[in-house]
């Protein structure tokens, strides 16, 4: 089991962001972080990557608690956080070096060429992350969180703002990480679950309302589109009623 | 820590601001040094670096803030510091790694300035008539005072997203530690714990310093004074987990 999340909650001040959510997660598949924004998504990430604390539960990963074996934990995750944030003052060998270097890699730089190679940079790999287009630097995000060659890799809404061309470009290398890998990804964009993702979980207001392989959410549903499925479970009734 | 070190200085130097600093400390105090009638060597008179050690602290208020304020602020702001907490580091290498970027920088600064005491060296009319005893207890406490500073720096830094903000709050914080208290201890109803009162302030050890005598209790003044505003840093990047 490579993540295992149990009865985790976060609160910020009175609000509670995640209300007891538990879920587990298993090598070799990509599993569906899907919920309307603010639905905490991205704090339960930030809680499996050790950037803050739950309140109260626990989060395993690869056997290590998030909370007390942190250190542990952050060398078996690769993250890429919601926007990308890079140094745009860097150059892309440049970055996955000092990234390599922070993570004790052994061989850097066939490592750094292999992940260059992997993330279809090899035309960017002398160039500044600031000239560098948007889909380029989301891959540049993503070499930097395979570049130690992670057990688990954790990606919050990796194909946001991107044209369709490099929306399949990134899907398909997600989907080829997967086969070795623990892939969590959040998004709300319907066709990415459906492209990529073979285990769902519905996150609304800090709970699970679903948990489920996308064949057995379709069949709990009567075969609806996930686009329905999404709305039915975290929508008003009345914002229901508009879209339909 | 190591990497983050490299990483700063190399980021430095590639947005100029390095080079930027240098100059602008090199140029004030060569104009202080060697031009300006007021505080000019060749019109003083006396083979010393005096106005040049009386000159670097206040350049150090306005100097030392601008080569700490993206230090923290800059990542907070742009996410990036997502990217360092998350990974096998902890917050000490973080800012460890920081500090000890900032404070090359500031030795950096210094080190050009050796050359305005080989000229007085040899300039002076009995060659090598400079007292160099105080001008290495000088460099030492100019030393001590950037890192005292650059921890106030790194602190403001990590306070705030703005770099502005984290500038100006730590100009006046280096302004108020270096001479505040001597200036508060000269009000009348405070006599009594005046002598107190200028012994907080750094300006005091700084002379001290500076006249060539390095007392441990001055040693220790910058040491914790550093310590201090390290540890207040640390716990403002580590009030996230709260």
């Amino acid at each position: 089991m490579s993540i295992e999340v149990a009865d985790l909650c976060k609160t910020y001040g009175n609000q509670k962001a995640i209300d007891g959510i538990s879920f587990k997660a298993l090598p070799g598949s990509v599993l569906g972080f899907l919920g309307p924004n603010g639905a905490g998504k991205s704090t339960t990430m930030k809680i499996l990557t050790c950037f803050i604390p739950q309140t109260s539960g626990t989060a395993h990963i690869c056997g290590f608690d998030a909370r007390t074996d942190s250190m542990e934990v952050r060398r078996h995750i690769g993250y890429l956080p919601e926007h990308n944030p890079l140094y745009l003052d860097m150059y892309v060998r440049e970055t996955l070096a000092f990234i390599g270097a922070i993570q004790k890699i052994d061989q850097t730089e066939k490592r750094i060429n292999d992940v260059i190679e992997r993330c279809g940079l090899g035309d960017e790999q002398n160039k500044k992350l600031g000239a560098l287009s948007k889909g380029y630097r989301q891959r540049v995000g993503l070499a930097q969180a395979i570049l130690a060659d992670p057990k688990v890799l954790i990606l919050d809404e990796p194909t946001s703002g991107l044209d369709p061309n490099q929306v399949i470009a990134i899907r398909a290398l997600i989907k080829d990480l997967s086969k070795i890998k623990t892939v969590v990804l959040s998004t709300h964009i319907m066709q990415e679950v459906d492209a990529i993702c073979e285990q769902v979980i519905i996150i609304n207001k800090g709970k699970i309302v679903a948990d489920d392989t996308l064949k057995g959410l379709r069949l709990k549903h009567n075969n609806k589109s996930l686009e329905n499925i999404f709305i039915e479970l975290t929508g008003s009734h009345v914002n229901q009623a508009q879209i339909i | 820590m190591i990497s983050i070190l490299f990483k700063e200085i190399s980021g430095f130097f590639t947005s100029w601001v390095a080079y930027l600093i240098m100059a602008a400390f090199m140029l004030v105090t060569g104009l202080f040094l060697w031009v300006f009638p007021d505080s000019s060597i060749l019109d003083y008179g006396y083979a010393g670096l005096d106005s040049f050690f009386n000159i670097a602290p206040y350049l150090f208020i306005f100097l030392v803030p601008a080569i700490t304020m993206r230090a923290i602020a800059e990542e907070k702001k742009d996410g990036t510091f997502e990217l360092l907490a998350t990974r096998p580091l902890s917050d000490w290498d973080i800012l460890f790694g920081k500090f000890l970027a900032c404070l090359v920088i500031v030795l950096l600064t210094l080190l050009p300035t050796l050359i305005y005491y080989f000229s007085i060296y040899h300039l002076g009319i009995t060659r090598g008539n400079i007292d160099t005893g105080a001008v290495i207890g000088s460099y030492i406490g100019l030393v001590l005072l950037g890192s005292a500073f650059t921890s106030i720096g790194l602190f403001t830094s990590s306070l705030s997203n703005n770099q502005i903000i984290a500038f100006t709050v730590a100009v006046f914080l280096c302004f108020f530690s270096f001479s505040g208290f001597d200036s508060i201890s000269s009000i009348i109803s405070l006599q009594r714990i005046a002598s107190f009162l200028t012994e907080l302030g750094i300006n005091q050890h700084y002379q001290s310093v500076s006249r060539g005598v390095l007392d441990t209790r001055d040693l220790i003044y910058f040491l914790s004074f550093t310590a201090l505003f390290l540890f207040l840093s640390k716990t403002i990047l580590g009030a996230r987990k709260w």
